[in-house]
């Protein structure tokens, strides 16, 4: 009886052993395998002419880079500056003003439209971001426009993004000791005082880490921004130009890729690119919002 | 009862949800004296003390009625003016709460939030606070490293400092010594001998001595009831209720 | 003083405002998926799969695409299941609340929960290519386990951390082995917490698109093997909003009335079972 109580014991270790041990190893494994697929494009185009060539003609063999990662980082950027902003006051007025029940309620709402897929997003962005951006663009500046443009991405993807920012910034508010609260009132600060100088100042590196994981997100996001960003490799004049991203990019290639030569090693680097940088963005981010909550319980 | 004091509480009840955690609290606190509030725990003397600066106002689900005055003004009003009146009073909780900021801004916190921005005037404000509580010699040479890297001891007399930086005429004082060592804890109460020529102290404590060795008046709790109260000497050495006599013999605590 | 008063008024302003424009936003998103999706939906949407014809215009309904979402989002909780319980009952059972491995796991598990699911897809799709598999259910498996396995990890460590630690503790003071207090006691207390983390990770696998449109491709027909294409939803959506014929778009928000329906039912789901969880245990 004993005996196999104790095989049982030794075995279920040794499996969720293995178990443990393979998620652990999967992010080295899939950055690994993506390493190998994307080293032959360096056999005959250097990192350099990758990153900032401007011509992508993957029958000539031209694998540039520039206009891809241009739309990437304008889309990611212009996101975060909505999202960001509208995220933090959203959060500190769960957190800190909206009575309890709105405040409960929201958070729900909030969590359940982190959970809505991006082609929903996407959809909801072409019957109404796009004619709203291309109106907009024609009675303001009077131009002639589509509407599939930086400006229709990055609103749909803030809004993706808003959930993940304000998630974590709420959280982290809470996490501040009510008695800091108590303390600032003491002395006489109103509500708003003691949310900016005490409440914010405390969870400040936190709500950094906040936008770099919005960043990310919206730096890998890909069916949402590639039904309407246009897709076109250009370097955009002006937010109602039509951009192409990095991830609609890999998307987009999908079934071509494999009858031409390097062009799936060139769609892999395309991936590996993606990958170092969101898992250097969380990591990063991680260990802030670590920190933050590690020294708070001191 | 006296009415000209700071403080003056009629009528308190203060319900957590359902839970009524104080039953009809009457009380005038005097003035210039160490009135501290004794009671096992859980009687609701930090309810007591925070409805005084009505910080009950808070959290989340409480209901109160009564009246607090504060000078004349009643500070359950919900029309008074709640910043200048919680202005005079500085607090001083269990653990030591530095803002989290640079030692100088903690003290500096309080002034700046009412108006005062010269950077001349406030160097002095921090100058006068650190000394007075005698922290000035152990500080002076890292004012702008960050509070929480004082000791517990240090941060705590900083608290005391930060909160007498904006002039208050009452401290209330939530059990600020319970987290200290037994020699930081006597610098406080040292202190708190100083302080009580110039200012009302209201101290929570759970430790009997510390309410003999420093109160002048004591409020004795008993389940969110105030069972009695009076002058130090009288209440310690002839306590008229029997649930006063079995607090105070330690019958239970 | 006065400054600080109208600074308090401004910003509570700004946060109403802010409020009220998130607010108002997520509810117009659902607002147009119902408008656009109630009139073009139909009973051969939901009972019918494609016919010939079906992205020009002709009848038949994204039955079968329904069916494929389900069968690979299905077929990776459960794989994920059996990676989640294991692992999450490893760090909190076996493991020392402050091990380093458990830091570490933990830490992978946030990292891969950030892994953009383009970048998955691409690597299953090497992957298969690697070992000569094409695209196929098996693939889109693949792809989404890799994809929720660290979303259920998560989720479920979260609630099995609020397990009391007097259980455990008081487990092993009656002499049990890890494995029983792991997986007779523990795992009894965090069933609960399997089913609703499961259905968190299968909303998130059914939406998905990205992963699976190398991994599992697409399909006119239902869902007959492991190792043929399938259809799914979510690229089902986005094949027919590109074309241009206004019939097949009316279609795509059909199918994405359906899919915002589908995912909306598991999260109010997953969170009742979490919230019940909850009041049970305090
Ligand atoms: N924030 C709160 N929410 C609900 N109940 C509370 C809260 N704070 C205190 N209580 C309850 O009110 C009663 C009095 O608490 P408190 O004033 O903290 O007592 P003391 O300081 O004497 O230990 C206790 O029964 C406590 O459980
Ligand atoms: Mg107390």
């Amino acid at each position: 009886m004993f005996k196999i109580r104790k095989i049982k014991d030794k075995l279920s270790l040794k499996i969720i052993l293995i178990i443990a041990i393979s998620f652990n190893l999967l992010l080295i494994v899939n950055f690994i395998l993506l390493s190998v697929k994307s080293e032959k494009i360096f056999e005959s185009n250097s990192l350099f002419s990758l990153l900032l060539g401007g011509n992508w003609q993957p029958l000539g063999g031209e694998f540039g880079l520039k206009y891809f990662i241009a739309g990437t980082l304008f889309v990611t950027f212009l996101s975060i500056m909505l999202a960001a902003p509208l995220g933090i006051l959203c959060s500190i007025f769960l957190a800190e003003y909206a009575p309890k029940k709105i405040s409960v309620l929201s958070k729900s709402i909030i969590d359940i439209f982190a959970g809505i897929p991006s082609v929903v997003y996407g959809i909801w962005g072409v019957i109404c971001i796009v004619p709203a951006v291309a109106g907009v663009a024609h009675k303001l500046f009077g131009l002639n426009i589509t509407g599939y443009s930086l400006l229709s991405a990055s609103v749909v993807l803030s809004i993706m993004i808003f959930p993940i920012i304000t998630n974590i910034v709420i959280e982290l508010i809470e996490f501040v000791p009510q008695e800091l609260r108590e303390v600032s009132y003491s002395l006489g600060a109103t509500r708003w005082q003691t949310v900016k100088h005490v409440v914010i100042r405390k969870i400040y590196p936190g709500i950094i880490a906040a936008i770099i994981l919005g960043l990310s997100r919206a730096f890998g996001e890909t069916m949402a921004v590639m039904m309407v960003a246009g897709n076109v490799a250009a370097m955009p004049r002006n937010v109602f130009d039509p951009v192409y991203t990095l991830s609609a990019l890999i998307a987009n290639n999908y079934g071509e890729m494999m009858s031409i030569p390097l062009y799936d090693s060139a769609v892999m680097f395309v991936s590996l690119v993606l990958l170092v940088t969101v898992v250097l963005f969380n990591s990063i981010a991680r260990i802030i919002i670590h920190r933050i909550m590690k020294n708070g319980i001191k | 009862m006296i009415d000209n004091g700071h403080i003056t509480i009629k009528n308190l009840n203060v319900y957590y949800g359902k839970e009524h955690a104080l039953k009809d609290v009457s009380i005038a606190i005097p003035d210039k004296k160490i009135t501290a509030i004794i009671g096992p725990s859980g009687c609701g003397k930090s309810t007591l003390l925070k409805s005084m600066n009505r910080l009950v106002d808070c959290m989340d689900n409480v209901r109160y009625t009564g009246k607090i005055f504060v000078d004349g003004e009643d500070m359950l009003d919900p029309e008074v003016e709640v910043i200048h009146l919680r202005k005079k009073m500085g607090l001083l909780l269990q653990k030591p709460y530095p803002l989290p900021m640079s030692i100088f801004d903690n003290i500096a916190y309080g002034p700046r939030i009412h108006g005062i921005k010269k950077k001349k005037e406030l160097t002095e404000i921090v100058e006068h606070y650190l000394k007075e509580v005698a922290l000035w010699d152990e500080v002076k040479n890292r004012l702008n490293s960050p509070a929480s890297m004082l000791s517990i001891g240090q941060q705590q007399r900083l608290c005391l400092a930060r909160g007498l930086a904006v002039k208050p005429e009452v401290i209330l004082c939530d059990e600020p010594t319970s987290s200290l060592d037994p020699i930081s804890s006597q610098h406080i109460e040292r202190k708190f001998i100083e302080l009580k020529n110039d200012y009302t102290i209201i101290l929570v404590t759970h430790v009997l001595r510390q309410a003999k060795k420093l109160a002048d008046y004591v409020i004795f709790m008993y389940l969110g009831e105030l069972i009695e109260h009076g002058p130090a000497e009288q209440l310690f050495n002839d306590p008229q209720h029997e649930l006063t006599k079995g607090y105070i013999k330690g019958v239970f605590t | 003083m006065r400054i600080a008063e109208y600074e308090e008024i401004f910003f509570k302003v700004l946060m109403w405002l802010a409020f009220l424009l998130m607010a108002g936003t997520l509810l117009f998103i659902i607002g147009t998926i119902a408008l656009k999706g109630i009139p073009a939906m139909n009973w051969d949407m939901v009972t019918k799969s494609a016919k010939g014809g079906f992205y020009l215009g002709k009848e038949g309904g994204v039955l079968h695409a329904i069916a494929g979402s389900f069968c690979i989002a299905g077929g990776a909780g459960i794989i994920s299941i059996f990676i989640s319980v294991p692992l999450v009952i490893f760090l909190n059972v076996y493991l020392n609340k402050k091990s380093v491995f458990s830091s570490v796991t933990r830490f992978f598990m946030e990292i891969l929960t950030g892994v953009p699911s383009i970048v998955i897809g691409t690597i299953c799709f090497t992957f298969m290519m690697y070992i000569g598999m094409r695209a196929s259910l098996l693939g889109g498996i693949i792809a989404i386990t890799i994809l929720i396995t660290p979303v259920m990890c998560r989720s479920l460590d979260e609630i099995a951390s609020q397990v009391p630690e007097e259980l455990m503790t008081a487990t092993f003071a009656l002499g049990s082995t890890k494995y029983e207090a792991g997986f007779i006691v523990f795992f009894r207390q965090i069933v609960p917490g399997i089913v609703s983390s499961f259905l968190l990770a299968f909303g998130r696998g059914i939406g998905d698109a990205a992963a699976v449109l190398f991994t599992a491709g697409f399909t006119d027909n239902m869902p007959s093997s492991l190792f043929e294409p399938v259809a799914s939803l979510s690229l089902a959506i986005f094949f027919q909003l590109e074309m241009p014929i206004e019939a097949v778009r009316q279609r795509a928000y059909a199918s994405a009335l359906i899919l915002t329906f589908i995912i909306l039912i598991i999260s109010i789901l997953s969170r009742m079972i979490a919230a019940r969880y909850r009041k049970f245990k305090v």
